[in-house]
């Protein structure tokens, strides 16, 4: 206890970050081997894990380079779709299961990552509004892209077409992504411990990033883009930097989802997905890795549970009504005042014991 | 108020017309701008802006507001492209060079409105002046390999000792936006001299600070320039200040420069009284 205690502010908070993360696995996975927890729980599992990091990712985009990006479900149907081809194209190759789906989440987040490498190419050069705007475009385009995307497998190997749903195969042959339609019969391979590791490796990936060089740069950039560029940091290179890492991390946990999932359509990753990953992150604050989980897991589960699934038509109606009141109540001086006094009390008291 | 006494000072001229300090006439001169220029549209902003630097000068740049000394930086760092012009920086055009690059080629620079890295710590805003001095990569930081450990720690004791330039290792861990004004002032030369310069702009370095602040910042520019060996430019307002460290002040007013010389002569030059004051009536 004495060495949390003489762990900085920010360490600190990663420090419990990751034992929240691990003490929450280890209560719900036994719990749910054993199958004392309910069905709808059990089955929100592993989508919970995946809009977990998906909330985490673009808290990279969003917190921590301070970019608003609205396309970042582009980046989980990369993911999504070519993990779930991935898995499914390999199944006879690589027959445990684990490893296919390790396999799949590297394949989603490398193709995201280069998806995002592409995309950030033209939406760096701007800034704010008109960033925010272009990734908006992006997320449509990927998602008219997948839609009309079709892919068969083979002896020979992978088959795409483009547009025409049409494809000669050979002996044994079959269609994997039928555009509009989507991946049908995915076998569910995804585990709440495959989405446990992910939320571990994001996290990691991110603590480490923010407390290295490159991350310092990142967020130099979004706090004074000009004198970052006066000391030396080179502009385009850290933007484009967090913008791939979180559309890999973005791909991962697509592939994780789809995997989770008996079928998968495009028109799941729209424009409402996007916004509802970046309520949670704006619900639980920005550059604030904690919160985005809280926020990505209650507003997961909570329209799940049995009272509010009579409610359910009515959901994104709530989540604006919760989005309003928390920007009031985030940006009211009476309540900011409030806790502003009670964190002080708070700091007073840490810098006490550091003294000790 | 305690004034640094100045050591007297003979400017000589070096090829291009300009003067430099005696001292270091026998290397050329860190800085050299010629007929440097710049148009906003139609506004002429700079005009033939002649200066050179020596290599351990402190040089003044003053003039009433609005005069462009803060554009005159802004060419200098490559914020705006000259219009017309050479800029010698150790004999090098940086013609082609970004901001990015002019930085890297030893010109550090602080703000007229302090531009701090706000949420970060009082360190985290210096390593990152240090940012091209720590060799460490993205992987390395990724994954905690030993060169990133080795990368932080020598950054963590270079920063420390920078700061200790004006006493302000206690608030290492203190983030900078909550700083004190006259504290940000001092933080933002520390974060410049980090990345390593030869010439070392300051703009308006004393804005805000008390007297005592103000002779306490003279002294620790004295300072810097001989323990670094770099050449400082400053903008400053504080005659007292200007007066007693520069030792070649150079005059700007409506984008031209109108006198050049030592804090005597400038003092004496009915031209330069005249900018500041108006002119005297006749009879």
């Amino acid at each position: 206890m004495n060495k949390l205690k003489s762990m900085s502010p920010a360490t600190r908070t990663n420090f419990l970050t990751y034992a929240a993360v691990i003490l929450t696995f280890a209560i719900l996975q036994p719990l749910s081997a054993a199958g004392k927890i309910s069905p709808t729980l059990q089955g929100q599992l592993v989508p919970v894990c995946a809009y977990v990091v998906m909330a985490l990712s673009l808290n990279l985009t969003v917190g921590v380079l301070g970019e608003l990006s609205l396309g970042h479900a582009g980046f989980m149907s990369v993911g999504a779709f070519s993990g779930a081809v991935c898995a499914s194209a390999l199944q006879n190759v690589i027959p445990a299961s684990g490893l296919r789906l390790g396999v799949s989440m590297v394949v989603g987040a490398l193709l995201a990552g280069i998806v995002g490498t592409i995309i950030s190419v033209p939406v760096l050069r701007l800034n704010g509004d008109y960033l925010a705007i272009v990734t908006l475009a992006f997320g449509q385009i990927i998602k008219s892209i997948v839609e009309n995307l079709y892919v068969g497998v083979d002896a020979k190997g992978l088959h795409f077409s483009f547009l025409q749903p049409t494809m000669r195969l050979g002996e044994g042959g079959r269609m994997i992504l039928n555009g509009p339609m989507g991946i049908p019969n995915i076998s569910k391979i995804s585990t709440f411990l495959a989405g446990f590791i992910l939320i571990m490796v994001t996290l990691a990936v991110i603590f480490n990033l923010v407390n290295s060089r490159s991350g310092r740069a990142i967020m130099a950039l979004r706090d004074n883009r000009i004198a970052a560029e006066s000391v030396g940091i080179n502009v385009i290179k850290y933007k484009m930097m967090a913008f791939v890492i979180s559309a890999a991390l973005a791909g991962a946990a697509g592939a994780l989802f789809s995997l989770g999932q008996n079928t998968i359509v495009a028109s799941k990753f729209d424009f409402n997905m996007s916004i509802l990953i970046l309520v949670y992150v704006v619900l639980g604050g920005q550059g604030k890795m904690w919160g985005s989980i809280l926020a990505a897991s209650f507003l997961t589960i909570l329209p799940e549970t049995a009272a509010m699934r009579d409610l359910k038509d009515y959901r994104m109606l709530a989540y604006a009504i919760v989005l309003i009141l928390v920007m009031l109540a985030t940006n009211s001086p009476a309540l900011k005042g409030f806790f502003a006094r009670f964190f002080r009390r708070k700091e007073d008291k840490t810098e006490k014991g550091g003294a000790q | 108020m305690a004034m640094p006494k100045r050591e007297p000072t003979k400017l000589v001229p070096v090829p291009s017309t300009n003067i430099i300090p005696e001292r270091d006439v026998d290397k050329s001169p860190i800085l050299e701008c010629r007929h440097l220029g710049i148009d906003f549209g139609g506004l002429t902003a700079v005009n033939d802006f002649n200066m050179a630097i020596g290599r351990t000068e402190i040089a003044g740049l003053i003039g009433p507001n609005g005069a462009g000394k803060t554009t005159v930086f802004n060419l200098l760092t490559k914020v705006y492209q000259p219009t017309r012009g050479t800029i010698l920086l150790d004999g090098v055009d940086t013609h082609s060079m970004s901001t990015v690059q002019v930085n890297k080629a030893g010109i550090a620079r602080t703000f007229q409105n302090i531009r701090l890295f706000s949420n970060l710590s009082v360190e985290d805003n210096v390593k990152l002046g240090l940012h091209n001095h720590i060799s460490y990569g993205l992987w390395q930081g990724l994954f905690r390999l030993p060169g990133y450990w080795q990368g932080e720690k020598v950054a963590h004791e270079r920063a420390m000792e920078l700061l200790s330039i004006f006493d302000m290792e206690n608030l290492a861990s203190t983030k900078a936006g909550s700083l004190p004004y006259g504290a940000q002032r001092r933080l933002e030369i520390v974060r410049a001299l980090a990345t390593n310069p030869s010439l070392l702009l300051l703009d308006e370095p004393a804005a805000g600070m008390n007297p005592s602040e103000t002779a306490e910042l003279m002294e620790n520019i004295v300072k810097i320039r001989d323990t670094f060996q770099i050449a400082v430019l400053l903008i400053e307002h504080d005659m007292s200040l200007v007066m007693s460290i520069c030792e070649g002040i150079c005059v700007l007013n409506f984008g031209q420069i109108i006198a050049k010389g030592t804090p005597d002569e400038i003092q004496a030059d009915p031209v330069v009284i005249e900018a500041y004051l108006g002119k005297q009536k006749e009879g």
